[in-house]
């Protein structure tokens, strides 16, 4: 996962930029061009459904209050799931990167694995798991703690399709923070635990952040495995995602339309402003 | 001060084998040696960064063997001086009275030993190599340490620079009193600061001693090759500035 550049940095390179000749303007305007193509690609895209949606399935949108439940699970939950992943993504990055173990190789690729198998997988698997399996069936019937077609299941299944996101970039963060700082931390009188919360963790906190970003993206926009292990019951286990497939089943495609124009407005004004915020901090670094 | 009984570590096929020596407190000594030669692992091993396979350490007399790095009383300067870039020159000087809990009034004292109190409220990432390298030192110093450590020190600075931050090295080493452990790669900086010197090669001590001893009655080849590859030196042998005599006894 690469590192997290805010406006700060972005500004900075223009400040820095040196004297260029043609052929460098021209080598900058054609990188330019294919960020241009594929903008404008989406933002057509995002266009095109926007004249397809008419005034009344935005006003159905706006009044249903299945829909701003489904608004209102999608968001809490994939907000949820992106918390649980950074706190299991902090520990584990800073041991992937910073100890040596055996069969590192072997535990740094089933890290990786739900970032490589299709998202229905997970739901599968999930489904098998506690449904089919006797400790699945103990979590679920002797402790309580039901997950299947449950709005807890929903957390479940993003975090085993997005955690990864936060582990692997909040290794690659701390890969990045040179040991030495916490060695030069040591001899000044830190513990291991002082160095890595008054070293480590502030120099890997933009790349943190930014698997937080990818992983909250992937939560809100997860849609097969759900419907593979929690369904989409009205007012109870529906997102968005789920909602927008439920609609078009059934014929109201501009209803669904619109739900996707909410959706995607959500995640633009969710992945900007933690982006400002990201990119704030890295100026105040 | 520092005795090391036969010190050993090995990390991949290098081999840092038995080293023994014995440094008098208040003196600066410089450890010379080509790249490679073990020279860092040396200090971190002396400051606990490292394990040692085997062999003692002891300071003032207490075995520190197996003692954390935080608790060897040790002011450590690494070789491109590490200091954190996400703390101003003040929090990084600070940083060490932070953790103690120690008043944060030492930091402008140590700062204006140093010469560089207008920085303090500067980044990082601004600073000159030179500035750095007093950065770094005024961390280290802060402390106050009865050891200090330097890794390379005046590697990365010009001409210039590098004379006036020897100067000043040695400026405080004899006013603090502090037994100095340097290493380098460089013999005229050795020439500049060093009471006592010894020469490493692939991780073996060559030999120990006055740099006069080193240089009059070398032991082996390489010694030889390695104090006279600079002869100009000889006749260069000028201090940067004239030296207090050594007072193993001087407190701070």
């Amino acid at each position: 996962m690469g590192r997290f550049y805010g406006y700060g940095s972005a500004m900075k390179a223009v400040v820095n930029t040196p004297v260029r000749g043609w052929r460098d303007r021209v080598f900058s305007a054609a990188a330019f061009f294919f960020v241009a193509v594929f903008v404008t690609f989406v933002l057509t895209l995002i266009v095109t459904d926007i004249f397809y949606v008419d005034r009344k399935a935005v006003a159905t949108i706006l009044t249903s209050k299945f829909i701003r439940h489904a608004l209102w699970m999608s968001i809490w939950t994939s907000c949820t799931t992106t918390l649980i992943a950074l706190f299991f993504a902090v520990p584990m990055g800073y041991a992937l990167s910073r100890l040596r173990f055996p069969g590192q190789i072997l535990v740094d690729a089933i890290v990786d694995l739900p970032i490589v198998f299709p998202p229905l997988v997970a739901g599968l698997t999930l489904l098998v798991f506690f449904s089919q399996t006797s400790p699945g069936r103990w979590i679920q019937e002797d402790l309580g703690i039901e997950f299947v077609f449950q709005p807890k299941g929903i957390v479940l299944c993003q975090f085993v399709a997005a955690a990864s996101f936060a582990i692997r970039s909040a290794k690659t963060a701390f890969d990045d923070v040179d040991q030495r700082y916490e060695n030069v931390a040591l001899t000044l009188g830190c513990t291991q635990w002082s160095s890595f919360c008054r070293v480590s963790l502030p120099l890997a906190r933009n790349g943190i952040i930014a698997g937080g970003i990818v992983t909250w993206a992937r939560a809100f926009g997860l849609f097969g495995p759900l419907m593979i292990f929690v369904g989409s019951f009205r007012g109870r286990t529906e997102v968005l995602s789920t909602t927008i497939f439920l609609e078009q089943s059934v014929g109201n495609l501009e209803v669904a339309l619109a739900i996707a124009l909410l959706l995607i407005f959500v995640a633009l004004i969710a992945v900007t402003s933690i982006r400002l915020v990201g990119g704030s901090s890295l100026v105040k670094l | 001060m520092i005795r090391t009984e036969e010190i050993s570590f090995r990390i991949g096929s290098f081999h840092l084998q038995r080293l023994s020596f014995d440094i008098a407190k208040g003196e600066y000594f410089i450890m010379l040696g080509p790249p490679g030669s073990g020279k860092t692992i040396f200090l971190e091993c002396l400051c606990g960064l490292k394990k040692i396979c085997s062999g003692r350490i002891y300071i003032d007399g207490c075995d520190v063997t197996d003692l954390e790095p935080r608790v060897r009383g040790i002011g450590y300067v690494p070789q491109d001086f590490a200091l954190f870039p996400h703390l101003s020159v003040e929090r990084n000087i600070a940083f060490g009275l932070c953790i103690h809990g120690y008043e944060e009034a030492k930091v402008t004292e140590t700062a204006d030993l140093l010469g560089i109190r207008h920085l303090l409220s500067r980044r990082i990432g601004g600073l000159s190599g030179g500035e750095k390298q007093r950065v770094a030192l005024a961390r280290a110093l802060v402390l106050e340490p009865k050891i200090l450590l330097l890794d390379e020190p005046v590697c990365a600075l010009d001409e210039v620079t590098r004379q006036e931050v020897c100067a000043q090295l040695l400026s405080i080493q004899r006013r603090l009193g502090l037994t100095t452990v340097h290493v380098s790669h460089n013999l005229e900086e050795a020439f500049s600061v060093a009471d006592r010197a010894a020469i490493l090669n692939k991780g073996i001590l060559q030999q120990q001693g006055s740099l006069d001893e080193l240089l009059q009655k070398p032991n082996s080849e390489f010694v030889a090759r390695f104090m006279r590859r600079d002869k100009h030196l000889l006749s260069r042998r000028n201090k940067p500035e004239p030296r207090e005599p050594l007072n193993p006894d001087k407190s701070r």
